[in-house]
């Protein structure tokens, strides 16, 4: 029998960027939070033994035991789903701070054109340009409206960089000065002047400098030692949960955070949650934490596996096309080129996760769609981010993967290329879809999450298109053989891609097509919150973490409105 | 604990000062000093006696076995002018470490079944662990070559050893519960793994695996160097040079 708790204010389903947002600003206010965080706990001082590429980057320690739960995943209705035994096409965090201890830092806004993306697409290019079974919603928010959390998310955290020339209006310029240029930066640079592009440093979670946040709260400058991706940060120069949003919550005395507590259920009563059930995984025990808002702030596709489980929200039916949890499912197309140098040799081991060059020419609507059959784009970035040898072997095409020539040439070439990589944006389609799985469970019984996912013709034709961006820019950057794109294959789930998975819990304004409103308030019950990039109505060409962290901030205002007053805030 | 004013610069105060003396008075230069020294001062450890004590297994059991793992590393990352291969470096005792390890049992993969074939978009779906499919691919390997060329893998000349391998990696070879393909590039990584892992997991012998790359591998700063037009090319350190520091002695 689960044990019933003591009723608090507001309850957090996992603590990493989200959860500790919405913790601080409602603990602020003096709401009495709860935060609920099924891996360990943990700080700076356990990131000692920190540079261990193998460790960390190659056995993923900072990630998700999948042991315990997973997903299963399939290219199309018609496939039987299996499970991912192993991670390998995106890397789920786990532990306090959630994903946010492990990213990169590149923490860029989206663009007007993304919240308002089916108007402004329709009203350009006409109804014709959606086709296949892609479809487009507006996100129930403006740019402008979100700016103030842009904002505020920017300055929690710091952000080191120089305003994108394609970027929408700012209330302030970022709170630190860009990182430092290198001679990888400024060669990327130049070639995107001679290209007659418009260059800009990766806007970065990684600071340039000391800084002291609004709350006090303060982040180190970096030292370029190049663990970022895959690590946490020893110096705590990169902006995370544990040295920002959860200090400031739980200084308050108002947060009480649970580690070790995984919750398997969201309890609701006539469309309004009662609270959850957890277990704590190390003795098992199962508890029930009473609350008068429920707020889902876990990973993308732990939010929407919570609902559908929860049976909370209609689920989307792929069959008649209604419903909407588990729709919106997005993800990215990489296309990149890399570009190999006979005389030139650089310190391509040293930097920082979000220390790069960016172009933003490619991206969004920022150039005219009318002659190509794709929509949006991708933000393309000449990453300074320090590459290490055991995951980093390039090789001129066709060179063989092991032997002697790959010997000579992985070692020769580690240090004489570069490369861009363009994130595409991915757009909805109707069979790419998040439900439950028929069959497999996870360590507590409960359905896993299947994945129905592939690439699609826009995606195809997207990544054709920046491919050959990228192999032009490379070829400007100087480079004696440069790779050609290859063709977009079917979406495969083993070679990492991108930890930028999206949707499921889709936001907008109308309570037919989306599962939460602008205050991340979910429709069919008013006191659950759901927010992260499940929200996303489509995935723009960015790092999502900016926009997510400005969506935290928003819903910390729904949330501490509603406690107040209740009722829907739409 | 000795009195805080007498206590040496430990790694752990640094972490607790840097913020103030990167952004504040004292600046990046002599951070970097004092890093620097800290890595000279700890020398790495002592070069013979730790190779020959830690070169026994841990899961193979017969030393056939282990020799053709050894030859089949070497056939990967071979030694040539630029320096070691795969056995001078140790990568057949670090793969036999990692076998018997967490990983070698697949502690940490999702291991319910059922078990189908599924797409291979669809990644690893043996019931196999890892540790069962090197001893199996290594099993096939012997197998193969004595029905291919009448005579034991080791004693097969170097280009009939590369023709095995590829055999491997074509998926030529039928094995039981997975692809030839999946064995071998299992062999691969676990071969760069211990080429280039840091000496702590017992390949990458005297950080050769790094030298020969130019990887400087752990080095705690590059703010003064990373904005330098000049190619950094300083011997490395391994995260050995952590645990002489005091800072773990709380």
């Amino acid at each position: 029998m689960a044990q019933e708790l003591e009723k608090v204010d507001v309850v957090t389903v996992g603590v990493g960027w989200t959860g500790g947002i919405i913790a601080a600003e409602c603990a602020k206010e003096g709401l009495s939070v709860v935060g609920l965080e099924r891996g360990k706990g943990r700080s700076i001082e356990d990131y000692f033994m920190i540079h261990d590429e193998l460790r960390y980057a190659v056995r993923y320690e900072l990630m998700q035991d999948v042991s315990k739960e997973t997903i299963t995943f399939r290219n199309h209705p018609k496939q039987r789903a299996l499970p991912m035994r192993q991670m390998g096409s995106f890397l789920l965090g786990e532990g306090l701070g959630g994903a946010g201890i492990h990213w990169n830092g590149q923490t860029h806004r989206f663009l007007p054109y993304d919240f308002e993306i089916k108007t402004k697409t329709i009203e350009k290019y006409g109804e014709d340009k959606l086709k296949n079974g892609i479809f487009l919603q507006d996100w129930g928010i403006t740019y402008d409206e979100l700016e103030p959390y842009f904002d505020r998310f920017e300055k929690t955290c710091g952000i080191s960089g120089e305003e994108n020339p394609y970027g929408g209006k700012r209330s302030n310029p970022y709170p630190t000065p860009p990182m430092k240029e290198t001679p990888i930066t400024k060669r990327a640079r130049t070639a995107a002047e001679n290209l007659g592009l418009k260059p800009f440093m990766t806007p970065s979670g990684n600071l340039s400098e000391r800084y002291e946040n609004p709350d006090g709260q303060v982040i180190n400058a970096c030292q370029y030692c190049a663990f970022c991706e895959r690590f946490g940060c020893e110096y705590g120069a990169k902006s995370d949960p544990t040295i920002t949003v959860i200090p400031t919550a739980q200084e308050t005395g108002n947060f009480e955070l649970r580690t070790h507590a995984n919750v398997v259920e969201i309890l609701h009563n006539d469309g309004m949650a009662t609270g959850v059930r957890y277990i704590d995984v190390q003795s098992g025990e199962e508890y029930i934490q009473p609350a008068n808002v429920v707020v889902l702030t876990s990973y993308v596709l732990n939010n929407t596996k919570l609902l559908l489980v929860s049976k909370l929200g209609t689920p989307y039916n792929r069959e008649n096309g209604t419903g909407h949890v588990g729709k919106n499912y997005c993800y990215q197309v990489n296309a990149s080129a890399t570009g190999f140098f006979e005389n030139e040799q650089f310190n391509t081991f040293m930097g920082a996760g979000a220390l790069g060059t960016c172009i933003d020419d490619y991206n969004g609507d920022n150039f005219d769609h009318s002659d190509v059959d794709f929509l949006h784009g991708g933000v393309g970035t000449v990453g300074h981010t320090g590459i290490r040898p055991i995951l980093s072997n390039p090789v001129p095409p066709g060179t063989p993967l092991w032997g002697k020539e790959f010997k000579e040439k992985s070692l020769y070439y580690f240090t004489r290329h570069l490369g861009i990589g363009f994130q595409g944006a991915s757009l909805p389609h109707v069979n790419n879809y998040l439900d439950l799985d028929p069959t497999y469970k996870d360590a507590y019984g409960v359905p896993l999450l299947r994945m129905t996912y592939n690439f699609t013709d826009q995606d195809r034709k997207l990544h054709s298109f920046l491919s050959e961006k990228a192999t032009e820019f490379v070829k400007e950057m100087g480079a004696d053989i440069v790779t050609e794109g290859e063709e977009l294959g079917d979406y495969d789930i083993v070679p990492y891609q991108t930890t930028h998975n999206t949707g499921g819990t889709p936001m907008g304004d109308d309570p037919a097509l989306s599962t939460v409103n602008n205050f991340l308030q979910m429709w069919e019950s008013e006191n659950t919150f759901v927010v992260g990039a499940s929200n996303f109505a489509h995935n723009s060409g960015y790092n999502p973490t900016g926009t997510v962290g400005a969506l935290a901030y928003r819903a910390a205002e729904g949330i501490i409105r509603y406690s107040r007053e209740g009722g829907m805030l739409v | 604990m000795s009195p805080p004013e007498k206590r040496k610069f430990t790694r752990r105060r640094f972490l607790k000062n840097s913020g103030y003396v990167v952004g504040g008075v004292l600046g990046g230069g002599i951070l970097t000093e004092v890093i620097s020294k800290q890595f000279r001062t700890n020398a790495p450890a002592d070069e013979e006696t730790n190779e020959k004590l830690t070169h026994a297994l841990t899961y193979f059991t017969k030393k056939e076995d282990f020799n053709v793992l050894a030859q089949v590393t070497e056939l990967i990352f071979p030694e040539d002018e630029s320096g070691p291969g795969a056995i001078a470096l140790g990568v057949p005792f670090y793969i036999d470490k990692q076998l018997s390890s967490a990983w070698g049992y697949n502690a940490r993969d999702y291991m319910q079944g059922p078990f189908y074939k599924g797409e291979p978009t669809q990644g690893y779906q043996t019931s196999m662990l890892r540790h069962e499919i090197f001893s199996a691919g290594i099993e096939k390997i012997k197998e193969y070559s004595e029905a291919t060329f009448n005579r034991p893998f080791l004693e097969l000349e170097e280009e009939e050893q590369i023709s095995v391998l590829k055999a491997f990696e074509n998926d030529e070879v039928e094995m039981k519960g997975v692809m030839s393909s999946q064995f071998f590039a299992l062999l691969r990584g676990a071969t760069l793994e211990g080429v280039y892992a840091d000496p702590l997991y017992g390949g990458n012998e005297q950080m050769n695996g790094w030298k020969m790359k130019k990887y400087p591998g752990n080095k705690m700063s590059y703010l003064e160097v990373i904005d330098s037009e000049e190619f950094y090319d300083e011997p490395p350190s391994s995260l050995h040079a952590h645990m002489e520091d005091s800072s773990n002695e709380r």
